[in-house]
């Protein structure tokens, strides 16, 4: 498994409005899709149909605050991963949806003013650990928060799961 | 330096002495409850390679989310899940018929005590504080983690305290309570957060109302919401982010309503003007108890539903589907031109059973509008106390108990 890069280089592909909750990002009735990279098919698929038909591979989506509110559901944080978003930059996230993000190794980076600072289409540099975002195109920098050490550990590792397998093939299946 | 009720559970269950919001514990989970996203938790399980779970009796999983299947997909997952539970000795399984909604089956199972960690794969799982639990939502891969571990880290929250006191206007109930407060605190209020009802207007409460609460809390992002229970209880120098008080009768004037598409656009039923309705939804995790089936019944008693509206009633589970059947609330509501689902989460999160076309309006005791959520991205979902949702399926537009015509004799 590579190891996942701490500083991340894309473009916006949308700038989104605050509560932002899982519903619009994967709508309910998808829900019984449990293979994670075909739950992708449906990102946004009610409320913002065009981020997903235009989206390149890593491009990230900005948001105000409280990004993921809503329901539990991981399709949420797997359609964006799938669909190929590098990150998401909120000025807050819902706390399920946080942790969901990070798990399957989605950076979601916390960043007060990225929704104010950033275009659609704005060339950005993200660095998870620097806790700096600078907009390529706009020639200028701003903070975001530095992910906390468990969190980069995790996508480091590709996710949670992919972190314990590792940690279990190395206990040789004993729990700790 | 004295604990909240989150801090206090948080600190028992990670075997510290005491324990500060932001510190990062590692607590033992003490119930593990999954729906039909059991069988994505399955998935990660297996892919953890892990033979077994770490403790079957503590895993509860019931099915509620589209029952019965609606599908040849979902029956696939549904099968998946049954031969896993089978496999892993996991008894405590809810099957289609036996249970119910989650959350409600977890309560009137008896599966939760007061101080446990609880965590769930539903967002909902906060409504388990209303028997004083630390209950919580995360997400499947997370659970898989738990399967796996029997234990999860935790950021401890901070506190918000909601003292309520003073009477209850009449018809209304702990859905106006917990939609005014929402709308004051706002969507994200209480994100990572705690909240602990206290107060005598709650204290007077029945258990499915605190669990309307606690249930709600979710929607203004708290990460668990306590209300009073004899056994565990906030110390007396507990230190609280901030102390809301609100008194019932003077606060909350009239029903409230959570207008499209998010449940903190609260307003007070006389603000949102003439609304005509097509379906009226009594259901859910948040409102589909035998309590809301008697006041929806004492509404529509001798009155007819509105040729325009639709009713659709849904028993949170087999017991209170009995129950309400045993107390004639499911006859009257029937007399009155109700369809009743299944027990189960019906229409609420839009797969079946009442989903919305193009410019449809809905009332619905549920606890979600979001865009989309009961069907077309162009219907609308206003959220209601079940009174409001019985009188306005009489009406056929939104309105208060009180506005309709008198039952002739
Ligand atoms: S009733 Fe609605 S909110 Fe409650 S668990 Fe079911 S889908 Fe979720």
């Amino acid at each position: 498994m590579p190891e996942a890069k701490l500083v991340l280089r894309g473009c916006v592909r949308a700038v989104l409005p605050e509560n932002i909750d899982t519903d619009i990002i994967y709508p309910g009735r998808y829900l019984n899709i449990t293979d994670r990279e075909k739950t992708a098919e449906h990102l946004f698929e009610l409320a913002y149909p065009g981020i997903r038909a235009e989206l390149q591979p890593g491009e990230f989506i900005v948001a105000a605050a409280n990004f993921g509110c809503g329901s539990s559901r991981e399709q949420a944080a797997s359609a964006l991963k799938y669909a190929g978003v590098g990150a998401v930059l909120a000025a807050s996230f819902a706390r399920i949806f946080y942790r969901n993000a990070i798990n399957l190794g989605l950076p979601a980076v916390v960043s007060p003013v990225a929704f104010k600072l950033c275009a659609p289409g704005d060339e950005l540099e993200v660095d998870l650990t620097g806790g700096r975002v600078r907009n390529v195109t706009q020639g200028r920098e701003f903070a975001s928060a530095p992910l906390d050490p468990r969190a980069i550990e995790l996508l480091q590792a590709g996710g949670l799961i992919p972190y314990l397998k590792r940690k279990y093939a190395t206990a040789q299946g004993a729990r700790p | 330096m004295g604990m909240t009720i989150a801090e206090k559970i948080l600190a028992r269950a990670s075997s510290r002495a005491s324990v500060r919001p932001d510190e990062i514990v590692v607590a033992n989970v003490d119930l593990a409850m999954s729906h039909e996203n059991a069988d994505l938790v399955r998935k990660s399980f297996l892919e953890i390679g892990v033979p077994r779970v770490w403790d079957p009796s503590k895993i509860v999983i019931i099915f509620d989310h589209r029952i019965p299947a609606e599908s040849e997909k979902t029956a696939t997952t549904h099968k998946a899940v049954r031969e896993f539970v089978a496999a892993q000795g996991i008894t405590n399984f809810y099957d289609v018929g036996r249970g119910g909604i989650c959350h409600q089956v977890l309560a009137e199972r008896g599966h939760v005590k007061p101080g446990m960690v609880v965590v769930g794969t539903d967002s909902h799982t906060t409504t388990h504080g209303a028997f004083g639990a630390f209950a919580t939502g995360i997400g499947a891969t997370e659970m898989a983690g738990v399967w796996a571990e029997g234990a999860l880290w935790f950021k401890v929250p901070s506190t918000i305290r909601i003292e309520v006191t003073g009477e209850f206007r009449p018809w209304i109930s702990a859905k106006d309570l917990i939609l005014h407060i929402i709308g004051r605190l706002g969507a994200a209020g209480a994100d990572y957060r705690a909240v602990e009802f206290d107060g005598s207007a709650i204290r007077s409460m029945t258990a499915a109302s605190r669990m309307v609460l606690a249930n709600l809390s979710m929607e203004m992002g708290a990460k668990a919401a306590f209300t009073p229970v004899p056994e565990i209880g906030p110390d007396p120098a507990a230190v609280y982010e901030r102390v809301l008080h609100i008194d019932a009768g003077r606060d909350i004037a009239e029903p409230q309503i959570a207008c499209p598409h998010s449940v903190d656009n609260v307003k007070p039923l006389s603000a949102v003007g003439e609304l005509p309705v097509h379906q009226a939804v009594l259901g859910s995790c948040t409102n589909g108890r035998v309590e809301d089936f008697e006041i929806a019944a004492r509404i529509v008693a001798g009155r007819e539903v509105h040729p325009r509206t639709r009713l659709i009633v849904i028993p949170a589970s087999q017991q209170v589907y009995r129950e309400a059947m045993r107390l004639g609330y499911l006859e009257t509501l029937m007399a009155a031109g109700a369809i009743i689902n299944p027990p189960g989460c019906g229409p609420c999160v839009g797969v079946h059973q009442g989903i919305l076309a193009a410019g449809e309006v809905c009332v619905s005791s549920t606890n979600r509008n979001f865009i989309g959520r009961m069907g077309s991205k162009d219907s609308s979902v206003y959220l209601a106390s079940p009174a409001v949702v019985a009188a306005s399926a009489i009406a056929g537009r939104l309105a208060h108990p009180e506005a309709l015509e008198p039952v002739h004799a």
